[in-house]
């Protein structure tokens, strides 16, 4: 039986990239509205679940659902993705508002109708970065076109939002603004979010549950009961806290 | 000019220039954004091993290299998706057995070469009414493939977004491979091999230099190919230059007036 509550569902999930597992036996049901964070160490499968689910990496073993179907048959636009690492072409002549226009329609825009750049103005101007509207994609730093990204993503209102470590390249002040715009489209929307991060303070402020990954599943719950003494030095090495990065006020079990 | 435009073969010239300078403003803009020229390249020289293999058969040149060079185009993609090979490597591999296969059918029938050196450097001499036919229904076909442009460019934007918005980017890779192919065996006999990729770069590339958006980047490619390709021709005709080059060197010269308006 599917769970209507379950906007990602894992049973024995496994991945497989080059023919080597990278992911195996997950068992995880992200019900919908929960905010998740992935952490875990480099190499540790993250970006790899998240590609599964986007349907750019086969599933290898067991199970997945989206909102109770298959990566392969879930309609485009119900997932809004910000990428880790920007493949964009950076000789590419476009647009800031082209950009963000590209998600509602899922194509590179010829001319923009005013509906869609109605909604693409609106939704640079609630991430904040109206100002870039008509600035070249090229000329764009590295947060900027975090924000233009985060645009694009939320423009179509998705249901699913996936997020690979969205704060790189971006200052603290900014990387406290993204996570700001976020949990406040989350909350108005409702939206169900993964989000991977290295960041623990974002994990415990900001997150309804943590996905501790190291090639198997090391938790999943909230992050009080995953990220335990135990489970980080399993994990990192070391606990959380003693980290130098680390600045306090994470909940320990 | 106008004087010239009175003669068939002149006429022929003219509007066999223009349609080719249409699909190559068209398609050029994926050549040039995705860093394909050597890709063009290869291309041109795969027609070449089709040319020569037509000739050696004694059927038209042209009938032998359109399918020749597509096969040739549609192996350089798989051998790029399939393996851990870059582009370049790939093509390097085709580049060089279409060429040397080109070679070898030229060696068993020698009587051909002089018809084959019209083939490598381009003649407006040499467009045929069948020659115009061909590209003008080729640019027909083409014009149906306007709803595919978005997810071109799309792809060439970012083709990891664009996969993941669950395009299907391979199939439309293979395809513009496909038409790319086309359009350089259809500009061979204008150009000559050795020019056509030239042909399919440089509007672009100006029209690079000129736009901020890939829309008005297409079009302006469009439009630079067809005015340069007149221009050219009356050059060629006015001082009795190959028209290949002559079309070339005017589209590098305005390549290189546009740089300082270099668009960022």
């Amino acid at each position: 039986m599917s769970d209507p509550s379950a906007a990602i569902r894992m049973e024995s999930l496994g991945v497989r990239l080059g023919g080597h597992l990278v992911l195996e036996d997950l068992n995880v049901t992200v019900e919908s509205g929960a905010f998740v964070s992935i952490i875990g160490p480099n190499g540790a499968g993250k970006t790899s679940l998240l590609k599964t689910i986007l349907g750019l990496i086969p599933v290898g073993a067991g199970r997945l659902r989206i909102n109770g179907r298959t990566p392969e048959d879930l309609p485009t636009g119900e997932i809004g993705y910000v990428p880790q690492f920007k493949t964009l072409n950076r000789s590419f002549p476009g647009t800031a508002i082209e950009l963000v226009a590209s998600g509602l329609k899922r194509r590179w825009p010829g001319r923009l109708g005013k509906a869609d750049r109605e909604r693409a103005e609106a939704m640079l101007l609630r991430v904040k970065a109206n100002h870039l509207e008509g600035r070249s994609i090229t000329r764009l730093s590295g947060g900027e076109l975090q924000r233009v990204y985060l645009a694009r993503a939320l423009v179509s209102r998705p249901g699913i939002i996936l997020l690979d470590e969205p704060a790189t390249g971006i200052d603290v002040v900014g990387e406290l603004d993204m996570y700001r715009l976020l949990e406040d489209y989350q909350k108005e929307s409702g939206a169900t979010v993964m989000m991977i991060t290295h960041d623990l303070n974002a994990v415990c402020h900001l997150c309804s549950h943590v996905l501790l990954l190291n090639r198997r599943q090391i938790g999943y719950g909230p992050s009080a009961e995953v990220l335990s003494d135990e489970n980080m030095r399993r994990v990192f090495g070391h606990v959380g806290h003693d980290h130098p990065m680390w600045v306090g006020g994470m909940p320990h079990a | 000019m106008l004087e010239a435009l009175s003669m068939p073969f002149m006429q022929r010239a003219v509007l066999a220039g223009m349609l080719v300078a249409m699909l190559g403003g068209y398609y050029g803009v994926f050549i040039v954004q995705r860093g394909m020229s050597f890709m063009g390249s290869g291309l041109s020289h795969a027609a070449f091993g089709g040319v020569a293999l037509g000739l050696l058969l004694g059927v038209e040149p042209m009938g032998v290299a359109v399918p020749f060079t597509i096969a040739t185009a549609l192996g350089i993609t798989w051998l790029r998706r399939r393996t851990v090979l870059g582009e370049d490597t790939a093509i390097g591999i085709f580049f060089s057995v279409s060429m040397a296969l080109g070679i070898v059918f030229l060696s068993l029938r020698q009587d051909f070469t002089t018809e084959a050196f019209s083939y490598l450097f381009g003649s407006i001499l040499a467009v045929t009414p069948a020659d115009l036919w061909a590209t003008g229904l080729f640019l027909l076909f083409s014009l149906f493939t306007l709803p595919v442009w978005s997810r071109w460019a799309y792809a060439t934007f970012d083709r990891e977004l664009a996969l993941a918005d669950r395009l299907p980017v391979d199939r439309d890779d293979y395809l513009l491979s496909v038409l790319i192919a086309v359009t350089v065996v259809l500009a061979v006999k204008l150009l000559g091999i050795m020019l056509v990729v030239a042909f399919l770069v440089v509007p672009a590339a100006t029209a690079r230099m000129l736009a901020r958006s890939f829309f008005r980047m297409s079009l302006l490619a469009v439009g630079i190919g067809m005015g340069t390709t007149l221009l050219g021709l009356f050059v060629s005709y006015t001082f009795d230059l190959p028209s290949g080059a002559a079309v070339i060197l005017v589209q590098a010269l305005l390549f290189f007036l546009s740089l300082p308006f270099n668009r960022r």
